[in-house]
């Protein structure tokens, strides 16, 4: 039976986590699907039609996904998943919100954040915050999971040629209606799609130290910014900033963290990153346990010396 | 009108657990087990709605083994006004929990549940979404604010880049997120009170709801280990390294 993929997209573009569920549902096996429901959505579609290893792209265009509401989100997989075997969603703010619902619906178990695919009915995911990972089989007939982006490499976003085919669009269900939306615009590389990222924390002292002190080396490198829940606890940055096991899992390529000790809850958000670097005042801070390069010293003399001399 | 509030004990967020050595689980033997924080947000969040003249009523409710009774008496103790104890020894996954949720609140009738995003032990993040569908009511995920006037619930949400505001009609479900507001302290006198205040006990089999686990768990073990690498003596070693040892600059 084929595998069903919960496309996240802006109508206009596919988010890149939907490359990483396209290969995660690929190496489950069977056919891949892909359902874009949204409006005026046709060139979302036609960027998951390109997308190498689809075969079939179902487009729910209509106006109960304008504002990409998770309850019509759900009814409308609900309304298509007859004959799929796996169901899969990113583990983002959307997929988490629309998968436990479509599961509920369903009477299906739902399976959260898996990082490997075992076997058809298998599957790897973290547990106690990334202390522990739990080998789980599911005894349902319909597994329906959410995919940890870092864990799977996204699919090429080119060379398939699928099929586009309208499928009804369910009714607004009227539960909830969309008020406004505060997006932080940035010029920077998304937080979870970024190669490398500059994250700070408590040690920056204040929201504006941390801009002051990071930013230059940001830019240096085209970086994302993140960091820590105690920086973002201390109200330095906004909350969409946080790595760690409550806010955004992240595996860039290199992973600057700069006055971060290192709090298991952070480490469980980029302990997954290909190189880290940690910069921190305190010998014994936990980072540097985990930490390829580390640098002890002063971070208000390091970082700008750091970003001067790239 | 009443809320209810589902909270879970969890192994309490300062302890490292250990993976079993037969890898069947972690270690919770003797650990510190507390209120999951984002419940404990959750309470914090209905008692204030109640104080505000919102919520007239609010119930905790938890299920599992009879140990809950502690979390429930901690609910309690910040504010709620009764609680709900559904008792089992089964391993309770998040469809099943969900499924003794919604038969609490066909009994109780509350205009609003609160829980908390997601627990930090399993780290599923479903039961309120499940609970939203099975009761077919509108949900609001990872709340930062709530504010509630009349039949409307407005919501601000923590969502990849920013923040959303979306409009439920109630009764509605809200999981909270971390900066939703910060919970009291329970002081010594209500954590008095909370000893006497009701509370109910159900089995899964008095609410007629099957709780059978549909996942198993396999097996349970260490994530790999990350080597500590080296300290590098200044900027110029560490600019080399990153260049030519591990050529990601």
């Amino acid at each position: 039976m084929p595998n069903l993929v919960i496309a996240e997209h802006d109508h206009g573009s596919l988010k890149s986590a939907t490359l990483n569920v396209i290969s995660a549902a690929s190496a489950i096996g069977g056919d891949v699907h892909v359902l874009v429901a949204g409006v005026n959505a046709s060139a979302a579609a036609a960027a998951a039609a390109q997308v190498a290893g689809v075969s079939k792209v179902l487009l729910a265009d209509g106006p109960a996904h304008a504002n990409l509401l998770t309850e019509n989100a759900a009814s409308q997989v609900v309304a298509v998943a007859g004959g799929y075997s796996h169901i899969l969603a990113p583990a983002t703010a959307y997929g988490k919100s629309v998968a436990p619902r479509v599961a509920a619906l369903l009477d299906k178990a739902q399976i959260s954040d898996i990082i490997k695919v075992i076997d058809a009915d298998t599957f790897q995911r973290p547990i106690y915050a990334g202390n522990a990972y739990a080998t789980v089989k599911s005894g349902d007939s319909v597994k329906v999971l959410t995919v940890r982006g870092t864990a799977f490499a996204a699919a090429a976003p080119s060379g398939g040629s699928a099929v586009v085919e309208n499928v009804a669009v369910v009714a607004d269900s009227g539960l909830s209606s969309f008020v406004s939306a505060e997006i932080t615009k940035s010029e920077r590389p998304e937080l979870t799609a970024a190669k490398i990222i500059v994250s700070g924390g408590r040690g920056l002292g204040s929201g504006e130290k941390y801009r002051d002190v990071l930013t230059p080396l940001a830019d240096k490198l085209n970086a994302a910014m993140g960091a820590s829940r105690a920086a973002v606890d201390a109200g330095f940055v906004p909350n969409d900033y946080q790595v760690g096991q409550t806010g955004k899992i992240v595996a860039p390529d290199l992973y600057i963290a700069v006055g971060i000790s290192g709090a298991i809850q952070h480490l469980a958000g980029m302990k997954d990153s290909k190189v880290i670097v940690a910069i921190n005042k305190d010998p014994d801070a936990p980072i540097f346990s985990v930490a390829d390069y580390g640098l002890v010293g002063d971070l208000f003399e390091l970082v700008p010396q750091l970003a001067a001399a790239l | 009108m009443k809320i209810l509030v589902p909270v879970k004990r969890v192994v309490d967020y300062n302890v490292k657990v250990r993976v079993k050595p037969d890898n069947s689980g972690v270690d919770i033997a003797n650990v510190k087990m507390s209120m999951n924080p984002f419940c404990e947000i959750a309470i914090e969040e209905a008692v204030r709605l109640r104080e505000k003249g919102v919520a007239t009523e609010v119930i905790a409710v938890s299920a599992g083994v009879l140990q809950c009774q502690e979390t429930l008496r901690n609910a309690m103790a910040i504010g709620a006004d009764r609680a709900i104890l559904i008792e089992t020894d089964v391993e309770l996954q998040p469809l099943a929990v969900a499924k003794l949720l919604k038969a609490i609140v066909d009994k109780e009738q509350p205009r609003l549940v609160i829980l908390g995003k997601q627990a930090i032990d399993d780290d599923a993040n479903q039961t309120g979404q499940m609970l939203s569908a099975l009761l077919g009511w509108g949900q609001a995920t990872f709340a930062s604010k709530v504010e509630v006037a009349g039949d409307t619930a407005t919501v601000t949400r923590e969502v990849d880049g920013g923040l959303e505001t979306i409009s439920l009609k109630l009764p509605a479900v809200i999981t909270t997120d971390l900066r939703l507001n910060e919970p009291r302290y329970a002081t010594l006198p209500n954590i008095m009170k909370a000893k006497k205040k009701q509370m109910d006990n159900f089995k899964p089999a008095d609410l007629g709801v099957d709780v059978t686990p549909r996942l198993t768990t396999l097996k349970v073990e260490d994530p790999p280990k990350r080597q500590a690498g080296v300290k590098v003596a200044d900027v110029a070693a560490l600019i080399d390294k990153l260049k030519n040892e591990a050529k990601v600059i």
